[in-house]
């Protein structure tokens, strides 16, 4: 799960599974929260470079990780969607509160 | 005409997810879909299949007192079956489990409504179902089990519909007008084009 994990300074990038489902979320949510208060994590930037299959459960684990982190004054971002995530993403309607990228943008936030 | 079904049955363990849409994307080559095709119905059948999982054998003292009554054998306690049927070009796919049932179909369809008791689950794993296959059927009654029936047309071409205009959930979710930090302070260039934020 190490290698799952990056961080720098209050920025958290998560580095996706190729495959995002209830058994590979439950996991991740867990590990995630856990980082997110030891090292006061500000926002948190799912790379879903290496995903290619996500169900339901991503976006269950992307809204859960979207209201921990509002209610600390924090932020998620989407980055690296390539067109199956981005057609799961669509559907869903969830960047009505979150940001999605099809690349990885060059300034990272001020969190 | 050309006809072809399979069954499959497995313990319902998350580990198991991902065998069972593999599974039934493998038995739907036969009809030469397209990679979105695939990715749709193996979407639908992991939503199907991770319902039963979370839900149908949560309630473990309902399911024995069932067993103590009925000729079921305990070996069924805790299993799902998928049965997939071609008919020319139609996919049938049928997702059953015998555990706990759901007491209102109708409300558990809606999107982002969930009985789950953990925080992680987006209640919209029939939403995705219905958006990403032609039909789909419920049937199910507390203590009678679940029966998922969808079907879908391979090599119809269709486009999916997106739930987010039947719903106004992420509405609530949104941080207010002031008092809340923005969205995102990311740079929208080009080198990360901004996708699908409505541009707040």
């Amino acid at each position: 799960m190490d290698s799952v994990f990056s961080i720098a300074g209050t920025v958290m990038t998560v580095h996706l599974p190729a495959e995002i489902d209830h058994h590979t979320s439950d996991r991740l949510c867990a590990e995630a929260d856990k980082l997110v208060q030891r090292k006061h994590i500000r926002c948190i930037v799912f790379d879903f470079a290496g995903t290619t299959f996500m169900d339901s459960s991503g976006i269950g684990m992307l809204i859960g990780r979207y209201k921990r982190m509002r209610f600390m004054g924090g932020t998620v971002a989407a980055v690296n969607v390539g067109e199956r995530i981005r057609k799961m993403l669509e559907v869903s309607g969830i960047g009505k509160i979150m940001d999605i990228y099809e690349g990885m943008p060059l300034r990272t936030p001020a969190c | 005409m050309q006809q072809n079904e399979m069954k499959l049955e497995f313990d319902s363990h998350s580990c198991n997810e991902s065998f069972a849409r593999v599974t039934v994307a493998a038995f739907m080559t036969q009809l030469n879909p397209t990679l979105e095709e695939v990715a749709d119905v193996k979407t639908a059948v992991s939503e199907a299949v991770t319902n039963a999982i979370i839900h149908a054998y949560k309630n473990e003292s309902v399911v024995k007192s069932r067993f103590v009554k009925s000729e079921d054998t305990a070996e069924e306690a805790g299993r799902i079956w998928i049965t997939c049927h071609i008919r020319d070009n139609l996919l049938e796919v049928e997702v059953r489990d015998t555990g706990c049932g759901i007491a209102d179909v109708k409300r558990a369809m809606e999107p982002f409504f969930s009985t789950a008791e953990e925080n992680d689950h987006s209640g919209l794993g029939f939403a995705f179902m219905e958006a990403f296959m032609d039909t789909l059927e419920v049937e199910s009654a507390p203590g009678e089990g679940t029966c998922v029936r969808m079907t879908r047309r391979i090599g119809g071409g269709r486009h999916s519909e997106s739930i987010c205009g039947k719903t106004d959930a992420f509405d609530m979710l949104q941080p207010e007008q002031d008092g809340m930090p923005p969205k995102s302070q990311y740079d929208g260039n080009d080198a990360g084009n901004i996708l699908l934020s409505d541009g707040r």
